[in-house]
Parts: C-alpha cells; sequence; structure tokens
C-alpha cells in the first residue's frame, strides 16, 4: 500500500512539473512582447527596460524557469503586473470562493444522487425506477453554464426567489447566493451518481454477504442501507475525485454567470487585460488541486479495494 | 464490403429500436438537417441588422424575437447550429483519428513509448478543460481554429486511453500472433487488423463526446472567447442574452434550448449505440 502511495505521487508530481513547464514554454512562446502589452504604446524605453528586468524577461529561457521553478518552491507565484501584489495571495483569496461553491455542489448532489440510486436498486423495474433512469440521462446531458443561465433567467431575474449576484456575507446570505450557482453545477452529476449508486447496488446485492444478513432476517430496509450502501457508494468517491476538473470548469461558468468572486473570475478577468502572472497561478493551482484530488481518489480507492493497487 | 454494410444496417436497426436511441437519432437528424441546409430554412440573414425592430418578444414575423441589434433571433438559433457541428465534427474526428493513432501505438510498441505516451495523456488530462482552453485561448486569441485545437488537444487522451486498452488485449490474440510470424510490418498489423477491432467502440465514444464538445464551444462563444462576433453561435447568443437579461428572455432561452437539446440528442444516441455496439462497454465506463 505505502508503496503504492509513494508510486501515485511520484507520479502526479511528474504530471504536474511536465504541465506546468509545458504552460511556462508556452506563455514565453506568445507572440509580441508582453512588456509592450502591459505598459501601452506610449511608454518610454528606461520603463520598458526596467519592467523586462524586473520580470526576469532580459535573461535567457533556461534560466527563467529555474528562477520560476526556485520561487515556486518557495510558494511564490510571482506578482500581479497591475497592483504589485504577490499572485500567491490574490489566488488563495479567490480559491475558498470557488471550493466552498464545489463542495455545496458536491453535496447536495452526492447526497440526492446516492439516495435515488439506492432507491432505484432497491426497487428495481419499477416505475420510480424507470422514471429515476429517464431523469438521470436527461440530467447528465445538462451543461452547466446553460442551466445556470437559465436558472438565472427563472429563479433570480423572474421569480426573484433567490440573489443574482456575488457571494454575499455571513452565513445565511453566503448560502442563499449559493443556492442558484450550486444547483446548476450539481444537476447534471445527480443523475450520473444516481445511475452509478444503482449500478453498483445492483451487483453488491448480489454478493454474498448481503445473501447472509438476508438470511439471519435482518430487515430488509437495514439490509439495504448498512450492508449493501456502505459497499456501493465507493465509485462515487473515485467519480468525485476524477471529476474535480469538470466541476472546477463548471464553477468558472457558474461564477460568471452570477458574478461571484473566484478563481473562474479571476482567471477571466486576468485574460482580457494580459495579466500572464495571475493567468499562470490560477491555472497552476487549479491544476495541482485536479491532480491531487485524482491521486487521492485513487489512493482511496486502493485503501478499500486492493485489486486496484496493482492495476496502475 | 458487403458484410461491414449489413453490420452498419443492423446497428442502425438496433438503435431505432431502442426507445431513447429513436429519440435521439430524431433530434440528432433534424439538428443534421438544420445545420446542412440552414441557408434555405432560415427566414432572415442572421447577421443583418433591424434598428427599428430591435429587442422583440416572439411574433408571427419574428419567431424567437429578435436581439439588440434587431437581429432575428431564430435564423440566428439555426445558423448557430451549424455553427456548433462545423466544430464540433472536425475536432472530434481529429482527436479520434490522432488518439487512436497514438493509443494502438502505446499499447504495441516499446514499453518506454508507452510510458512517455501515457505521460503525455495524463499530463494533457491534468489541465482542467475549461481552464486549458482559456489558456490557450489567452495566449493565441479566439477563433474558431483555436475551439476546434483546444477541444482536440483535450479529448486526445480519452480516446488514446481507450484504444491502448483495446490494443494491449488484442496483441497477444492468435490472430496478430499469427500475422506477426508471417513477418507482417507493425503499420500492417495495426492499420489491417487491430484497427477494426477497435473502431467500434471509439465511434461510441465520438457520438457522447459530440455534447461536451458543442458545450465548449458554446462556453467559450459565451465568455467571449469562442468564435468572433456577429458569427451567429448559440454561446454568443447566450453572451448577448446574458447581458439583456433583464429586457429579454428570449435570447437565453433560444440560445440555451438548442445546446440542451443537442446534448440530450447525441447522449441518446450515444448511450444506444453503445448497447447495439457492445454491450460489455457499459460495465468498463
Amino acid at each position: 500500500m505505502l508503496s503504492f502511495a509513494t508510486r501515485r505521487f511520484g507520479l502526479s508530481l511528474l504530471i504536474l512539473f511536465v504541465a506546468v513547464t509545458v504552460m511556462f514554454l508556452m506563455i514565453r512562446a506568445v507572440p509580441g512582447d508582453p512588456v509592450q502589452i502591459m505598459l501601452g504604446p506610449r511608454a518610454t524605453p528606461e520603463l520598458q527596460a526596467q519592467l523586462t528586468a524586473a520580470l526576469g524577461l532580459d535573461q535567457p529561457i533556461w534560466k527563467q524557469l529555474l528562477i520560476f521553478y526556485g520561487n515556486l518552491l518557495q510558494g511564490d507565484l510571482g506578482t500581479d503586473v497591475f497592483s504589485g501584489r504577490s499572485v500567491t495571495d490574490i489566488v488563495f483569496q479567490q480559491l475558498p470562493f470557488t471550493l466552498e461553491l464545489i463542495f455545496a455542489s458536491i453535496l447536495w448532489s452526492a447526497s440526492l444522487g446516492i439516495a435515488l440510486g439506492a432507491y432505484a436498486a432497491a426497487h428495481p423495474n419499477t416505475l420510480i425506477d424507470r422514471i429515476a433512469a429517464a431523469i438521470s440521462v436527461s440530467f447528465v446531458a445538462a451543461p452547466a453554464f446553460v442551466v445556470a443561465l437559465l436558472a438565472l433567467l427563472v429563479f433570480a431575474v423572474h421569480l426573484q426567489w433567490f440573489p443574482a449576484i456575488g457571494a454575499g456575507e455571513g452565513f445565511w446570505d453566503r448560502l442563499d447566493h449559493l443556492v442558484l450557482p450550486a444547483f446548476a453545477i450539481g444537476l447534471s452529476w445527480v443523475g450520473y451518481i444516481a445511475r452509478l449508486v444503482r449500478a453498483s447496488m445492483l451487483e453488491v446485492m448480489g454478493e454474498s454477504h448481503v445473501r447472509t444478513a438476508r438470511a439471519f432476517g435482518i430487515a430488509e430496509r437495514r439490509v439495504v442501507m448498512v450492508y449493501a450502501l456502505r459497499i456501493a457508494i465507493l465509485p462515487v468517491v473515485t467519480v468525485i475525485g476524477v471529476g474535480m476538473g469538470f466541476l472546477l470548469s463548471s464553477a468558472v461558468f457558474a461564477e460568471i454567470v452570477f458574478a461571484r468572486p473566484g478563481l473562474g473570475k479571476l482567471v477571466i478577468d486576468s485574460i482580457t487585460t494580459r495579466n500572464y502572472p495571475i493567468v499562470m497561478g490560477s491555472v497552476l493551482i487549479s491544476t495541482a488541486l485536479f491532480v491531487v484530488s485524482t491521486a487521492l481518489a485513487d489512493l482511496i480507492n486502493a485503501l478499500l479495494d486492493p485489486r486496484a493497487r496493482t492495476a496502475h | 464490403m458487403e458484410k461491414s454494410h449489413s453490420e452498419l444496417g443492423q446497428i442502425i436497426v438496433g438503435v431505432a429500436r431502442d426507445p431513447l436511441g429513436l429519440m435521439g437519432l430524431i433530434i440528432v437528424g433534424v439538428i443534421v438537417f438544420c445545420a446542412i441546409f440552414a441557408y434555405w430554412i432560415v427566414p432572415y440573414d442572421p447577421i443583418a441588422m433591424d434598428i427599428k425592430s430591435r429587442l422583440q418578444g416572439p411574433s408571427s414575423a419574428h419567431l424567437l424575437g429578435t436581439d439588440q441589434l434587431g437581429r432575428d433571433t431564430f435564423s440566428r438559433v439555426i445558423a448557430g447550429g451549424q455553427v456548433a457541428l462545423k466544430v464540433a465534427l472536425p475536432a472530434v474526428f481529429g482527436a479520434m483519428a490522432i488518439g487512436l493513432t497514438l493509443g494502438m501505438i502505446a499499447g504495441y510498441g516499446p514499453k518506454w513509448l508507452d510510458n512517455l505516451l501515457m505521460l503525455f495523456f495524463d499530463t494533457i488530462r491534468s489541465f482542467p478543460t475549461v481552464m486549458f482552453a482559456l489558456a490557450v485561448v489567452a495566449l493565441i486569441g479566439p477563433s474558431l481554429q483555436t475551439v476546434v485545437f483546444v477541444v482536440m488537444a483535450t479529448s486526445i487522451p480519452t480516446y488514446g486511453r481507450v484504444a491502448r486498452t483495446q490494443t494491449l488485449t488484442l496483441r497477444n490474440s492468435e490472430f496478430i500472433l499469427a500475422e506477426r510470424s508471417m513477418g507482417a510490418s507493425m503499420a500492417r498489423i495495426l492499420g489491417v487488423h487491430m484497427l477494426p477491432n477497435i473502431i467500434g467502440v471509439l465511434a461510441v465514444l465520438a457520438a457522447m463526446d459530440i455534447p461536451t464538445v458543442i458545450a465548449l464551444e458554446a462556453g467559450l462563444s459565451f465568455l467571449g472567447l469562442g468564435v468572433k462576433p456577429p458569427t451567429p453561435s448559440w454561446g454568443a447568443l447566450l453572451k448577448d442574452g446574458y447581458s439583456l437579461i433583464r429586457q429579454t428572455p428570449w435570447l437565453v432561452v433560444g440560445g440555451g434550448l438548442p445546446i440542451i437539446l443537442a446534448t440530450l440528442g447525441f447522449t441518446f444516441l450515444g448511450e444506444s449505440l453503445r448497447d447495439v455496439v457492445d454491450p460489455k462497454l457499459r460495465k468498463q465506463r
């Protein structure tokens, strides 16, 4: 188990390293002088030279990369071109908003999805099972940002049940602001998780420990809830871990649609102003988040199911 | 050829027998029809402005109303479908072709090459799709080609991994060993013998991938980073609709419903296709 964990995290680090290097080289390969873009056409040559030196752009590319990694290891992602603030500070200031949104989305969609899937598996081929199946296929198909826009239109603009803009202040207000974006992000997951849980439930229900539990005369409700569901839930963990990238992507759109602060809004704003250090920093952090969560999901899976340890 | 013809026929019949599959076929059929014949279907020029009749609601003259420049929303929806398919089809086929080739090489070639290609796949996958897309657009600027490139790059690993797994399971089967013992080249073995056995599974993947691609194109255009105005696109409609959401709901509805419908259609079709082509796949995914 330990050797699996080491190998898995080693691989994650390698992937992250390659990804960041590629990203770095891509940014440097862009045509056009970033200094000129930042300062505008009316900057003096002295000013340009000063900024070029400050950004380290006068060094050869391999040295820039080394310096970048040196700073990165010290938790320094560079400085914002316009405000001069540390990119690390800016990114980590926005990150909690995005994480809050992602967790809220997972929480509601996983609970509803698991309940729906478990119920469908316990009553296979009934009308409710069929309806659940149809709903899950349809929900899977709905892209988060379209749902977000339609939800904004119906529930915020027309019905005015929920606020349309921002993240709110204070616990209840924040919760109120979370409802619509979390709904939009989570909707496609409900169906997906329901289908997953249903399939794995049906498999688990046929296994011997469930049969034994039944033979002992344990109430059906308890058999389903305690003996079957506990095992059937495992694939959901992996799927959520691997789905982190999707969740992040949906969060970007939800943040734009509902004008919420967060990583997504930060990236979009910095792209329009060509603030490359911030773009780089946010993409780096979100990639790291994704790589780590995928690795964690693999580890949890390996911990619970020894067969998965040799699979990779 | 005769045999594969009847096989294709069987697959289509199989899909049409499944109610969800039939629905998928119909929806996809309508979308493809509208996209091909968009020029004859649209009642107005989708980029012609008519300031006098701006921001109207639905009427017999304008089925879905008009936008802030007086352009007919219905015409823009139909023409937008054409743009969506123009991005989705080349991107999906390109990704499939490249992923298939790389995947087969990874599965059949030497171990070091396999490791290298897998690292490549894992690296691409490690960028959250939209973040990757945003970074690329930020660097090389928004255009239709950029969107196609981004979509292709992000979906190559999916095809590559599946093609690799399939190749790995096939490489030690008897008919491949027989070919090899007769001295067939790697290109011949992969192209003539592996390919026909793998392509079906990948075609199913491709059908299920199209909705993701359409959504990504619309998403980027919504952010103003996809196709450029005044090109009609579902995402661009949503972008206009978003900024005018308090004035008129029809732009958001007109841009949003086709995307949902298209994703629904292709998902139904893909699922049904999967069950017909390879029921085993259902468990694997």
